[in-house]
């Protein structure tokens, strides 16, 4: 397909700027004036419209279709949040107006952070942090300023993290400027115990810890995990990216976390926009409160909301404004529909993955055979010892049934891992088709492995070449070199017969 | 009674639960400890059906005062431009909004081909080689400028002139001492920043971060800056409005190591502070310290052209704490939008914009000394859409006076700068009109009198 700057042509143009009569003329230093126009699309307002819808299906969302992507949480997006945050009193309001103008959009701030302090059973919460993986950066500026004030800084330099860990984690720690400490996973998928033992003393500043894990386990030894850090003077930081498994039926806070990040994204629905916008809000033990970012939003006692500054123990900032309020609209009105009910939420989750579990179990391997939470992690392993069939080849293949694969590759101590998470927003059918799906591959890598080796076969396009692409980078649309691939594309068989 | 967003009946979960070999739903949660689950109800609201939230919302969003009830002239960061239809009808495309990182390129050319444009018109805009998918806002891009040129050149000191937003300014200075950093100040200077002020203090420093046009709305001599930034061995970082680039000179052409900027101007909402997108390009030397999803050209097994995630042994989910950063989810969507909003723009709408937001501030600085006697605090300078005026009086008290008249005259400078109490930032957009500043003139005047 061409790309937009492909289908431009001079003198064409979508837009109708307001001109004004008898204003004064626009005036730039010549110096400080441009000297070439960039070369934007020129597109009447229709093809812009054809060429994005083009665009669109190409692409696949979780309203086309299961989205089991394991870790991310590919829940429904409820269509009325959009409406909702497009309102005139939010879409256009500035976020500088004065607090006496923004009293809604502060009581419904005040509302969320009240409501995710609960959920996590924790004190206080900041907003700000605009995705999980700012959340914990966030997270770990705090842990740094708690232990400033302690005078402990300079001793505590060490983060703790299992090796079954998001890579943000690390890269967490880093960027906030710690030392990561490893630690090992034991043969039922909890943190060693002993191998952490060994590892936590003075210079422990934390732990970092997913629960349930990405393994989709939920840390059994968790009492233990927190006596151990809580002993050693640190504190533990919990990584929310699996808090849909667990909503109502267990809180971080009394697992004996002092931080924990949520991702307004995963379990509260904002949608994942193709990549984006997050939201990422931290809950915090009190004695942590100070150091949380500004402003906080607090009531003054009459009704009425302010933005609280005037913390003298604050980190600071980490993002403009008070966050990214159009997820914070979304994802307090996705809590509302729910309220106490998101026991069920989690429930249903947790259900819905066991289910598939159970049904895969016997045809892919499982590393670690327990009843998971609200994901699991399977393994292509003997089927790629047996038919040369990996967990790439299965990932592609299942795009021809319909699909959307699952992570893959992830986490790193399971060889050709799959992780699956089908979420609670789906019917027992669908999980069934997904099923018969994944049974059905695993016959075809035994009796016709070309199916998976060339798949897809009924997508847009072949398989790609990310090597290539690493290799040779070209990042941008290169206007001097004309290239010789129109990107027409002929169109592709599809391995399913068409018609009758 | 089912919740509208489950789906399993009674009959579903008995068969389902039977195949996993538990009697119950409880059951599956055996692996929780006691003493750490929840044993009682969560104490949150009973739930909401979709009619009673939507009233929930509407009284909450009827209590904000939002640029359609009041004539507003805030900006400072955020600007009330106007955001097209098609933005809206592209991005409500549920193949888009519904769907999440493209790790599997066969299931999402489009968005895939989206970022790829969007980094085309992204470094169209700023002369530049190298954009990334996005950060999160305008204040995160500068941080992550910051982490780009420590690594680079191994210094620990980065400048940030103080005629920066201090938005911008406060979020590189909470992230900067993880990142090892010092964060230095220059001071302005009768509006800008006077360049040999600025080489003296980046002697020693990765980077110089000044923002063009600067947060008082003045043009920076930029090519100056940039210059001098350069001959302390330091990388120039200029922060611009994407609006401006249209009238203004891009960063690229004046020797700049990384443009960036807020991109809500061009094509999000205001919407109280986000979501919004940064935009970060860089030169192509920075390519491999880049942060976040890059998205490249290849081609697919039939040797068709498609485009797929790439470089990604920078990032946290190949190198860990090597990574060139944390970031993952990013603002992919408000990204597109600020696509969508370019292409709709194209070359002679984004100049064509700029040159209207320069007469209409032109004729607003006009207005407000003639018709209500107040001067511009940098008489001197030249502005694009956004200047500074002294109001006599305390303007906190000048914004609440002229709010009871219906108009929001600007931001209060005093709230970020010294010395500046009596100082209103009035930002005008393509939005406003010559009638709308006559009225902003007549009120101040009335409120400052």
């Amino acid at each position: 397909m061409r790309l937009i700057f492909e289908k431009s042509k001079a003198g064409r143009r979508a837009s109708a700027i307001p001109r004004h009569e008898g204003l004064p003329a626009p005036e730039v230093p010549a110096e400080l004036r441009r000297a070439e126009p960039p070369r934007l699309p020129e597109v009447p307002e229709f093809e812009l419209i054809r060429h994005f819808t083009e665009l669109s299906t190409r692409n696949f969302g979780i309203d086309n279709g299961f989205y089991p992507l394991g870790s991310c949480t590919m829940k429904y997006n409820p269509r009325v949040n959009e409406r909702l945050v497009a309102m005139p009193g939010f879409a256009n309001l500035h976020p500088l107006q004065e607090e006496q103008g923004a009293q809604g959009a502060l009581e419904l701030e005040w509302r969320l952070q009240q409501i995710l302090a609960e959920v996590t059973g924790l004190d206080a919460v900041s907003l700000q942090p605009a995705a999980g993986s700012q959340g914990e950066l966030t997270g770990l500026m705090l842990v740094r300023a708690y232990f400033e004030s302690r005078g402990e800084s300079a001793a505590r330099r060490k983060v703790v993290i299992p090796d079954t860990a998001h890579g943000t984690n690390p890269a967490s720690v880093t960027m906030a400027g710690y030392e990561m400490t490893p630690v090992k996973t034991d043969p039922r998928g909890n943190i060693d115990v002993d191998d952490l033992r060994e590892k936590v003393d003075g210079q422990t500043a934390a732990l970092m810890l997913t629960n349930p894990s990405t393994l989709g386990l939920f840390d059994e030894k968790i009492t233990e995990i927190s006596e151990i850090f809580h002993g050693a003077g640190a504190l533990m930081y919990y990584d929310g990216a699996n808090l849909n498994a667990v909503c109502g039926v267990s809180r971080p806070g009394d697992m004996g976390f002092d931080i924990v990040h949520i991702n307004l994204h995963k379990t509260f629905s904002q949608p994942h926009g193709g990549g984006g916008p997050g939201g990422g809000p931290i809950a915090v033990r009190d004695i942590l409160e100070p150091f949380l970012p500004v402003p906080v939003v607090v009531e003054n006692g009459d009704g009425t909301f302010a933005f609280d500054f005037d913390r003298p123990h604050s980190i600071g900032k980490v993002r403009g404004y008070s966050g990214p309020f159009g997820v914070f609209v979304r994802s307090y009105a996705y809590i509302r529909m729910y309220g106490p009910r998101l026991r069920e939420m989690s429930e249903a989750a947790v259900l819905n993955a066991n289910y598939i579990l159970a049904r895969l179990k016997g045809t892919y391997d499982v590393p670690f055979d327990r009843l998971c939470m609200h994901e699991f992690v399977l393994s292509a392993r003997t089927l790629k010892r047996d038919h040369g069939a990996t967990a790439l080849d299965v990932a592609k293949r299942l795009m021809d049934y319909g699909f959307h694969p699952p992570t893959i590759y992830f986490p790193l101590i399971v060889p050709e891992a799959l992780m699956v998470e089908p979420t609670e927003t789906e019917t027992k059918e669908t999980l069934d088709a997904f099923c018969d799906a994944m049974l059905a591959i695993a016959r075809e890598a035994a009796d016709d492995p070309a199916l998976l080796k060339d798949a897809p076969h009924s997508r847009p396009v072949r398989r790609l070449d990310e090597v290539r692409a690493a290799k040779h980078p070209i990042v941008k649309f290169e206007f001097d070199e004309h290239p010789d691939v129109t990107g027409e594309r002929r169109p592709v068989a599809a391995e399913a017969p068409k018609g009758v | 009674m089912t919740h509208p967003f489950l789906a399993l009946t009674e009959d579903d979960r008995a068969e389902m639960l039977r195949t996993i070999g538990v009697s119950s739903v409880e059951e599956l949660f055996r692996d929780i400890p006691a003493d750490v689950r929840l044993r009682r109800e969560l104490e949150l609201e009973p739930a909401l059906s979709e009619q009673e939230l939507s009233a929930h919302l509407a009284e909450l969003a009827a209590r904000n005062v939002d640029s359609t009830r009041e004539l507003s002239f805030l900006g400072a960061g955020i600007y009330d431009h106007y955001v097209p239809a098609v933005v809206d009808a592209v991005l409500q495309r549920g193949e888009f909004l519904t769907a999440y990182t493209p790790y599997q390129p066969e299931m999402s050319q489009g968005v895939l081909q989206a970022i790829f444009e969007y980094q085309t018109a992204i470094c169209e805009l700023t002369g530049m080689d190298v954009s990334n998918a996005s950060g999160y806002d305008g204040t995160t891009v500068a941080a992550d400028a910051c982490y780009i040129a420590k690594h680079a050149t191994g210094r620990t000191k980065v400048v940030v002139t103080e005629a920066t937003n201090p938005q911008v300014r406060q979020v590189v200075k909470t992230y900067a001492p993880g990142f090892g950093l010092e964060i230095v100040e220059v001071p302005q200077r009768g509006g800008t920043t006077d360049p040999d002020e600025l080489r003296e203090a980046a002697e020693g420093a990765a980077a110089v971060i000044f923002q063009q046009p600067n947060v008082f709305g003045c043009l920076e001599p930029a090519p100056d800056l940039a210059a001098a930034a350069g001959d302390a061995g330091a990388l120039p970082v200029a922060h611009v409005d994407p609006l401006s680039l249209g009238v203004l000179e891009a960063p690229g052409r004046y020797g700049c190591a990384i443009a960036l900027g807020e991109g809500q101007a061009a094509g999000n909402f205001p919407a109280f502070g986000g979501p919004h997108y940064g935009f970060l390009a860089a030169r192509r030397d920075f390519i491999r310290r880049m942060p976040g999803r890059i998205v490249g050209e290849t081609v697919d097994a039939a040797g068709e052209r498609g485009y797929v995630l790439t470089l990604q042994t920078r990032e946290q989910h190949i190198r860990r704490e090597k990574a060139t950063s944390n970031i993952t989810t990013n603002q992919t969507l408000l990204a597109l939008g600020g696509l969508v909003y370019l292409a709709w723009l194209g070359p002679q709408g984004l100049r064509e914009l700029g040159e209207t937001c320069l007469s209409l501030a032109a004729y607003a600085k006009q207005q407000l000394r003639e018709r209500a006697g107040l001067e511009p605090l940098f008489p001197d300078e030249t502005t694009f859409k956004e200047f500074a005026v002294r109001v006599g009086r305390n303007a906190r008290q000048v914004v609440a006076a002229a709010r009871e008249l219906g108009v929001h005259p600007g931001y209060a400078l005093g709230r970020d700068y010294e010395g500046m109490d009596d100082v209103l930032l009035v930002a005008l957009t393509e939005k406003r009109t010559p009638q709308e500043i006559d009225r902003l003139a007549e009120v101040l005047a009335e409120v400052t009198a």
